[in-house]
């Protein structure tokens, strides 16, 4: 089942043309940029985004702060929620549990295909950024600086840079999750999708405002920017720790309620 | 094959299916039959373990469900409610990924089961074509060519002639008939009597969430002890008669079974003779005669309020 899943989502044309729309924004950026050379001035705009003019190996770190705010989570909260809903709506949920497939085997398929997506999507943006980096924005030569102004080794950039995407990985996780649960509620995959939008500019919402402050530490999107902190010198782990144990949280919660609630659910659709 | 016990099912106020004791032995063309919103589909559900019963037990092929799904499923072939598929996929694909997803498809045999089963529903030819490009008919082709796919020992098919022209729908029944000849006992829900009469051994009535009738066709059918003439001479047959003789639309009805007799003695009487024969009921006066007498028990009327 978990191959069917896979295969599915490969053959998929709409896999394709969301990764391809991701890269698309990250690509743009980098061609305005090569050409104007005009940056955000340190510290404003998108993370990364004004270190990347003498660096083009960073534009990877600047395409992830890119479409780490929206496009990211919009496309992974699509596909999770098309999952169930998806297959309830084109009236194929019924024939793949009568096959029989098991609905717990369904969910965990389901789960794996999205992870599959969110790891596919995050790896094709970091390598776009990074072929287009190189290629138009070129290769400082010398070793690449951290935020903190201090400079990396090479084997320290790559190294932070895996955990940087693993990071951003599992925060989308996080959106894949709740996703997937509103996607067992409903028969409508954009239903599914809008009520884990929604969740979301909900929570950036509240960060914005201080009177939610005590409520900052729980909302999905608090930490989602932290993964920066991993190219301080040295790295800031407060924030990282906090975000990967939230997420998990998120997740193990989502997902549970997921299961609880298709395991036991009437199939209607 | 299929055996249920006090099957009920309940979605909030509204009782559904109320209490059915299903029978369908190996071999039967089971006929299901019910109205719009009878509770057929919500039956056929619960059957493949799609919808969990309120109370009640199934038994599957021997195995109650849907504890066994795991081990019956894979023996039974199924058709719930119209066809479903991948719209952007072949045929030929959507049956691959359908018969790799769960057990009991072997991989060796895939391509060729494939083929004899698209074979058998006259979607041989229909090539790469995405489903998406299919019709309404060739849709419903997939569907069965999807429940046919591993030779089922039990055929569970809600409606399997939506959609289809006379054609197809013949087409179709020669099919089923053919399987059922092979050994594989068919359950067939339908609200078409046509259908069902054709086609099928053995016939339940499902009316407001309740079975009303199960019955062998035959049984049902059979002779009513009274025998139908029709005459252009009404009233110098019912003369003749005397009594044993009630009009009904353009015949007679004449009480005995004896035809010859019946026959010499309206003849010698000078009756002319267009057509005579033994009363049949046919299986729409047993459903309706059923299904009213029902809707008057006092039982029911308080029930009705619950079902749709």
């Amino acid at each position: 089942m978990i191959a069917v899943e896979l295969r599915k989502l490969v053959r998929r044309p709409r896999t394709w043309v969301t990764i391809g729309l991701l890269t698309a924004l990250p690509t743009l950026v980098a061609v305005l940029l090569a050409l104007t050379d005009l940056g955000p001035r340190p510290g404003t705009g998108p993370a990364f985004l004004s270190a990347v003019l003498s660096d083009g190996t960073l534009f990877p770190l600047a395409a992830l702060g890119i479409v780490l705010p929206l496009f990211l989570p919009i496309a992974v909260a699509i596909v999770a929620g098309e999952s169930v809903a998806g297959e309830a709506q084109g009236g194929t949920l019924r024939y793949l549990l009568v096959r029989p497939v098991g609905r717990t085997r369904l969910l965990v398929a389901k789960l794996i295909s999205v992870i599959a997506f969110v790891v596919i999507a995050v790896l094709v943006v970091a390598g776009t950024a990074y072929f287009t980096g190189t290629l138009l924005l070129g290769d400082a030569g010398a070793d690449p600086i951290s935020v903190s102004g201090t400079t990396l080794s090479p084997a320290e950039m790559a190294q932070r840079t895996a955990l940087a995407i693993g990071y951003v990985m599992l925060s989308m996780l996080g959106v894949a999750s709740v996703a997937l649960f509103f996607s067992t509620m409903t028969d409508i995959p954009l239903t599914a999708a809008f009520g884990a939008l929604a969740l979301l500019i909900a929570s950036t919402l509240l960060l914005t405002l201080d009177a939610a402050d005590a409520l900052a530490p729980y909302l999905p999107t608090r930490y989602w920017l932290a993964f920066v902190d991993l190219f301080r010198d040295p790295i800031l782990w407060r924030d990282v720790l906090r975000g990967v144990l939230q997420q998990g949280i998120y997740v193990a919660v989502f997902l549970g309620a997921a299961w609880a609630n298709f395991a036991t659910k009437d199939v209607t659709s | 094959m299929i055996t249920t016990t006090g099957l009920t099912k309940r979605f909030g106020p509204l009782l559904a299916v109320d209490g059915v004791d299903l029978d369908v032995r190996e071999g039967d063309v089971y006929g299901f039959l019910g109205a719009n919103g009878s509770g057929k589909t919500t039956t056929v559900r619960m059957l493949l373990g799609l919808v969990l019963a309120t109370k009640g037990e199934i038994e599957l092929l021997g195995e109650p469900m849907p504890r066994s799904a795991r081990w019956v499923l894979p023996h039974v072939g199924a058709l719930v409610e119209g066809p479903g598929a991948y719209g952007h996929l072949s045929g030929r694909s959507n049956l691959a990924l359908l018969d790799a997803a769960g057990p009991g498809g072997d991989r060796a045999s895939r391509r060729r089961r494939i083929d004899t089963a698209l074979e058998q529903v006259g979607l041989a030819n229909v090539g790469r074509r995405p489903v998406r490009a299919y019709s309404l008919g060739m849709h419903q082709r997939l569907g069965l060519a999807a429940a046919l796919l591993r030779t089922p020992r039990l055929l569970v098919l809600d409606e399997p002639t939506n959609g289809l022209d006379p054609q197809g729908i013949r087409e179709i029944r020669e099919l089923l008939a053919e399987l059922n000849r092979q050994g594989s006992t068919v359950f067939l829900s339908s609200h078409l009597l046509a259908e069902v009469e054709q086609l099928c051994t053995r016939v339940g009535v499902l009316d407001r969430g309740r079975l009303v009738i199960q019955e062998q066709l035959s049984v049902l059918q059979q002779p009513t002890g009274r025998t139908m003439v029709r005459t252009p001479d009404v009233e110098r047959a019912r003369a003749l008669l005397d009594g044993r003789s009630i009009v009904r639309d353009d015949h007679l009805l004449v009480t005995g079974t004896d035809a010859s007799a019946l026959n010499a003695e309206l003849v010698s009487g000078g009756v002319r003779v267009v057509e005579l024969g033994p009363e049949r009921r046919t299986l729409e006066d047993v459903v309706l005669a059923a299904t009213e007498a029902d809707s008057m028990s006092p039982r029911s009327a308080s029930a009705r309020g619950g079902s749709a």
